[in-house]
């Protein structure tokens, strides 16, 4: 499907567990693909409001499975992809991510699906061109989150799978697992690890390092041939 | 061995040991008179003794509502629409479907996943994606697929409720007009319903003769499949 497509523009996500910095990183990799002069466009989880509206009131009243969790959710990222990834991809913009199928594939394997469905589910999703995965000790990350966050939520926390009464220790026991499924993805799908325990600044570094080679495969971008429009329109210098 | 099992990837707890029921499905192109004979044979089963729950496409407490506005506004993308569909489905087989089984009921279901792969195809879906999406649905013990030709199917829908803008496929822009659209639209649909029959073992209903003539028909199949004992083969 989309898949085997070949889109103009590049995809870039990152992926890892709360707390793992992954967000930072991403927010100071558009920064400066802005400031090179590319043409970024952020895909943001706004998907259409009948979908959202369905998740939001599944969540609430609890009344979600395991399968209709990750049935809706699929249903949301395939609103995505058609809307919010396929079009800027096909523009030939650079197009980043906060989470991406991964997340899907660890969360929903920890509910009990069946991970060769889930796969085949999200068969449709483009493949990224640099899937980032920010490794972090749950310990580390669960000292981030409980700093600053606020409260953890029901499904966040895991709570529909009955590891523990309590939010927080049914939090940490979900984590834990969603990392083993973080892990068995780098080898099956060529994730780029990051080690998240280093400073901010030298990781967003190697991000970027990585990323500068991703960009240099193509050619001539068409934001590149866009800008160079743009120049020639500039009034000449008397 | 349990009675039921599922055509892909199984579903999260579930013992199939313990669905007792029957569930048995009835299946066609739009206006060929299922619900006339779901109602028929619930009424007649129930005479019978036996418990039987009905349900249909899009009525799922989770997203029913929601899918039917997402039909009317025509937003959504191919593939998100199917996928729309595919949770409805998965919250009635989990939360109505399945626990009838359970409790010894007769399921009896207004189209099943047939229908929502043939419309997906038809819109453009991948076949083979689709097939392994519904993976997670139970077999049924049976499928009856009410069957028409499309010129008795034309006079039905004309002389019932008219052609309507979905079951016309007007979203595909098939044809001029609705006439036209329909009889394209259900034709195709036809043809992923016969190319079904074989790979899901569908049983052939003649669905062109008066209602009395298909229920005795429909009646007389049911009844096999409510006396079988144990699991099938």
């Amino acid at each position: 499907m989309y898949g085997k497509h070949r889109l103009p523009g590049r995809l870039f996500v990152v992926e890892g567990i709360d707390g793992s910095g992954k967000s930072t990183q991403l927010m100071l990799l558009k920064k400066w693909l802005e400031s090179e002069g590319y043409v970024v466009y952020f895909s943001e989880w706004n998907s259409s409001p009948l979908v959202q509206d369905v998740t939001k009131r599944g969540k609430k009243k609890k009344m979600l499975t395991a399968m209709t969790f990750s049935l809706i959710h699929a249903t949301d990222f395939a609103d995505r992809t058609e809307h919010h990834i396929i079009p800027p991809l096909k523009a030939g913009a650079v197009v980043l991510a906060d989470r991406y199928i991964y997340t899907a594939f660890a969360r929903d394997v920890v509910r009990g699906v069946s991970p060769k469905w889930v796969r085949d589910l999200y068969a449709f999703a483009v493949k990224p061109t640099i899937a980032f995965y920010f490794r972090t000790p749950l310990d580390v990350a669960m000292r981030r989150i409980l700093g600053g966050r606020d409260a953890i939520k029901y499904y966040e926390a895991g709570m529909d799978l009955g590891l523990s009464d309590d939010l927080e220790e049914s939090f940490r026991l979900f984590q834990a697992r969603i990392i083993e499924e973080y892990e068995k993805m780098v080898d099956e799908f060529g994730l780029v690890v990051i080690d998240a325990t280093r400073s901010i600044e030298e990781q967003q570094a190697e991000v970027r390092r990585i990323v500068t080679e991703a960009l240099m495969g193509t050619k001539k971008t068409r934001i590149r041939r866009w800008l160079d429009l743009a120049s020639l329109a500039k009034p000449s210098q008397i | 061995m349990a009675r039921f099992g599922f055509f892909g990837e199984a579903l999260p707890d579930i013992d199939l040991e313990e669905l007792k029921g029957r569930l048995i499905v009835l299946e066609g192109t739009d206006g060929v008179g299922r619900s006339t004979h779901i109602g028929l044979l619930k009424e007649w089963l129930e005479n019978n003794g036996h418990a039987v729950l009905d349900t249909g496409m899009t009525r799922s407490a989770l997203a029913g509502k929601r899918l039917k506005q997402a039909k009317e506004g025509h937003t959504l993308g191919g593939i998100t629409m199917s996928l729309f569909y595919a949770t409805d489905f998965a919250d009635r087989l989990e939360n109505e479907i399945i626990p009838a089984l359970r409790a010894g009921f007769i399921v009896l279901t207004d189209r099943y996943i047939y229908s929502l792969m043939a419309r997906a195809v038809v819109r453009g879906a991948d076949p083979e994606w689709l097939r392994e999406v519904y993976g997670f649905a139970l077999k049924p013990d049976a499928i009856f697929y009410l069957r028409v030709k499309i010129d008795d199917l034309v006079t039905r829908v004309l002389q019932s409720t008219g052609f309507d803008y979905w079951e016309s496929g007007m979203d595909l822009h098939m044809g001029e007009d609705m006439y036209e659209s329909f009889v394209r639209y259900q034709k195709w649909l036809l043809a992923e319903f016969d190319k079904m029959v074989e790979n899901y073992g569908f049983q052939i209903v003649d669905a062109s003769g008066s209602v009395e003539e298909v229920f005795e028909d429909l009646r007389t199949r049911v009844e096999r499949v409510v006396a079988q004992n144990g699991h099938r083969s």
